[in-house]
């Protein structure tokens, strides 16, 4: 565990070091407060207390940020070799594959935290259904596990960085649109596959308050199934270079 | 801490990187790995620091073969692999910090470790720079600080002085018989000299097999079939009769006399026998000055272009 944290923090580093954080954090808050306050189906549109335009925002906002967080992570190294540097360490691949997701999603996690104000604002605005608000949170920290998996993987088969997020952004396509339009196309048992792998029925559960054991579930199995995937493509290595 | 290394093999496709080589290294021994590029040098690297598997083959270090215990070898091999990469946005201390933790050192110990591999490795002016503002010596520098920073019982150097300059070589180099004295060495080279000053057994691999195995000396009385000999003679020039009387001599197998100094010859001696003595006596006899009588050595490149080449 110390090990996963050690990579943790390098990451981390490395990205406010550079200015990776920033802007990702800048254009994050920017996007998202346009559109939750601003423009379009914004809440003074609505005229509701509820915080339902971020989450739909930040939910588009995030597939296309994730990719570009992830694409470096290992895709780098095997172009610098560091990655040979890294994995002759007494590390396991897990270790690093587990480092590196982690890293990811706390700079994820601190800028929605940055978010928070939207909610003050609307505490003063009327009366807020927090628990909603917390589920919606939630639903997008669990979507991001998804895709940073899949970014992670994406990032894993290749060694440019270019290729591996445009990868992660074709396979986020499916679990966003491709899987729904499937689901309405198909009948039966494939119909209802297919609606299983949507990811949006899952993330429109929990940003609607309802907290449903297998929504978590598929969040965390298609996580953890796309980390497999990258620490099997990065132990290649040991069949064929 | 010993290395065995076991039948190893690693097939690239249909392309034998390594073909069923074996050797062992023992503590103590620095062990310079020959080839020409291309000869499977660093992929037997990357093999025995479990970046990579073999196909088939065995290696063991100290008893611990690497499909038992990957971490537990790890953590006891420091390594500088091919080209030296390194995190060019972290600073060094950071860097060499961030390493210290992954090979499991203490916390505690963590900042003497540093503070040693700093002096050790003469950084001690570069050490709050980003690795990437380094020049290249002392990026190299860094990669050795980095390998050495849990005072490893196995050091694998793959090129360690590429893109040093010679007073830097000339310190690595001393810094690596150092070393050497209390732990298993082995590194990889194309210039040979380098070979000579630090390695205390050569290993030359040429197209994924094993060509030689020995300390330099052991190599060339190999290679070596006969003793030449340049001599030289002063203040006589009659080179016709100098060679005539050379030749009667009952060792002596050839001469060739040096064509821009008169006086000079090569005398190759029968096979297995040494002219010396008597061509010394015969200089005595005649009264001849000699002025120079140098054994002509093999040299390790000659050895290695006759390994080497098909």
């Amino acid at each position: 565990m110390d090990k996963i944290w050690v990579i943790t923090v390098r990451e981390l580093r490395t990205f406010f070091d550079s200015l990776t954080a920033y802007i990702l954090i800048v254009l994050f808050l920017g996007l998202s407060g346009f559109f939750t306050w601003l423009f379009g189906s914004d809440i003074f549109f609505i005229g509701q207390a509820t915080l339902q335009p971020f989450f739909s925002v930040a939910y588009w906002t995030l597939f296309f940020f994730i990719p570009a967080l992830t694409m470096k992570m290992l895709a780098e190294e095997k172009k610098s070799g560091t990655i040979e540097l890294l994995l002759t360490k007494a590390v396991t691949d897990w270790q690093v594959i587990f480092g590196k997701f982690l890293a990811c999603l706390l700079l994820i996690i601190i800028a929605l935290l940055l978010t928070l104000p939207y909610y003050i604002t609307l505490l003063w605005l009327g009366p807020i259904d927090t628990g909603v608000v917390i589920c919606g949170y939630i639903g997008l920290i669990l979507m991001s596990t998804v895709y940073i998996g899949i970014g992670l993987f994406a990032s894993s088969i290749t060694s440019n960085q270019i290729v591996a997020f445009l990868l992660s952004l074709v396979i986020g396509v499916f679990f966003l649109i491709i899987f729904n339009v499937f689901a309405n196309s198909f009948t039966g048992l494939l119909g209802e596959i297919f609606n299983y792998l949507n990811l949006q029925t899952h993330f429109d559960s929990l940003a609607r308050g309802v907290v449903d054991t297998r929504d978590i579930i598929y969040f965390l199995s298609i996580s953890l199934f796309a980390l497999i995937l990258a620490e099997t493509s990065l132990s290649k290595r040991n069949i064929v270079d | 801490m010993s290395i065995e290394v076991t039948n190893l093999t690693k097939q690239y496709g249909l392309q034998k990187a390594i073909d069923n080589i074996s050797f062992q290294v023992n503590t103590g021994e620095i062990l310079g790995l020959l080839g020409p590029n291309g000869a499977g040098k660093t992929t037997t690297m990357k093999i025995i620091t479990c970046f990579m598997a073999p196909t088939g083959g065995d290696v063991k270090v100290n008893n611990i073969s690497i499909y038992e215990d990957k971490k537990k070898i790890k953590k006891k091999i420091g390594y500088l692999p091919e080209d030296n990469p390194l995190y060019f946005e972290m600073p060094v201390l950071e860097y060499l910090f961030f390493t210290a933790e992954l090979q499991s050192i203490k916390k505690s110990v963590i900042p003497d470790r540093i503070r040693e591999m700093v002096h050790v490795c003469g950084l001690d002016i570069e050490k709050h720079k980003k690795i990437g503002e380094l020049s290249k010596g002392y990026r190299q520098r860094v990669g050795l600080a980095q390998a050495m920073i849990h005072d490893p019982e196995i050091l694998i150097l793959d090129e360690p002085t590429t893109g040093l300059d010679p007073n830097q070589i000339i310190e690595i180099r001393k810094l690596i018989r150092e070393v050497g004295k209390e732990k298993t060495v082995i590194l990889s080279t194309h210039i040979l000299s380098e070979v000579e000053a630090t390695c205390n057994r050569i290993l030359i691999i040429n197209q994924g097999k094993i060509v030689a195995d020995g300390t330099s000396a052991m190599l060339r009385k190999q290679a070596q079939g006969e003793e030449i000999l340049r001599i030289q003679i002063s203040e006589y020039t009659n080179n016709d009769l100098v060679a005539s009387a050379l030749q009667s001599l009952e060792t002596v197998g050839m001469i060739d006399p040096v064509s821009d100094s008169p006086g000079s010859f090569m005398v190759q001696s029968k096979n297995k026998q040494s002219s010396r003595k008597s061509i010394f006596q015969l200089c005595v006899q005649n009264n001849w000055i000699l002025t120079e009588l140098t054994p002509i050595e093999t040299k390790l490149e000659d050895i290695f272009r006759e390994l080497t080449t098909n």
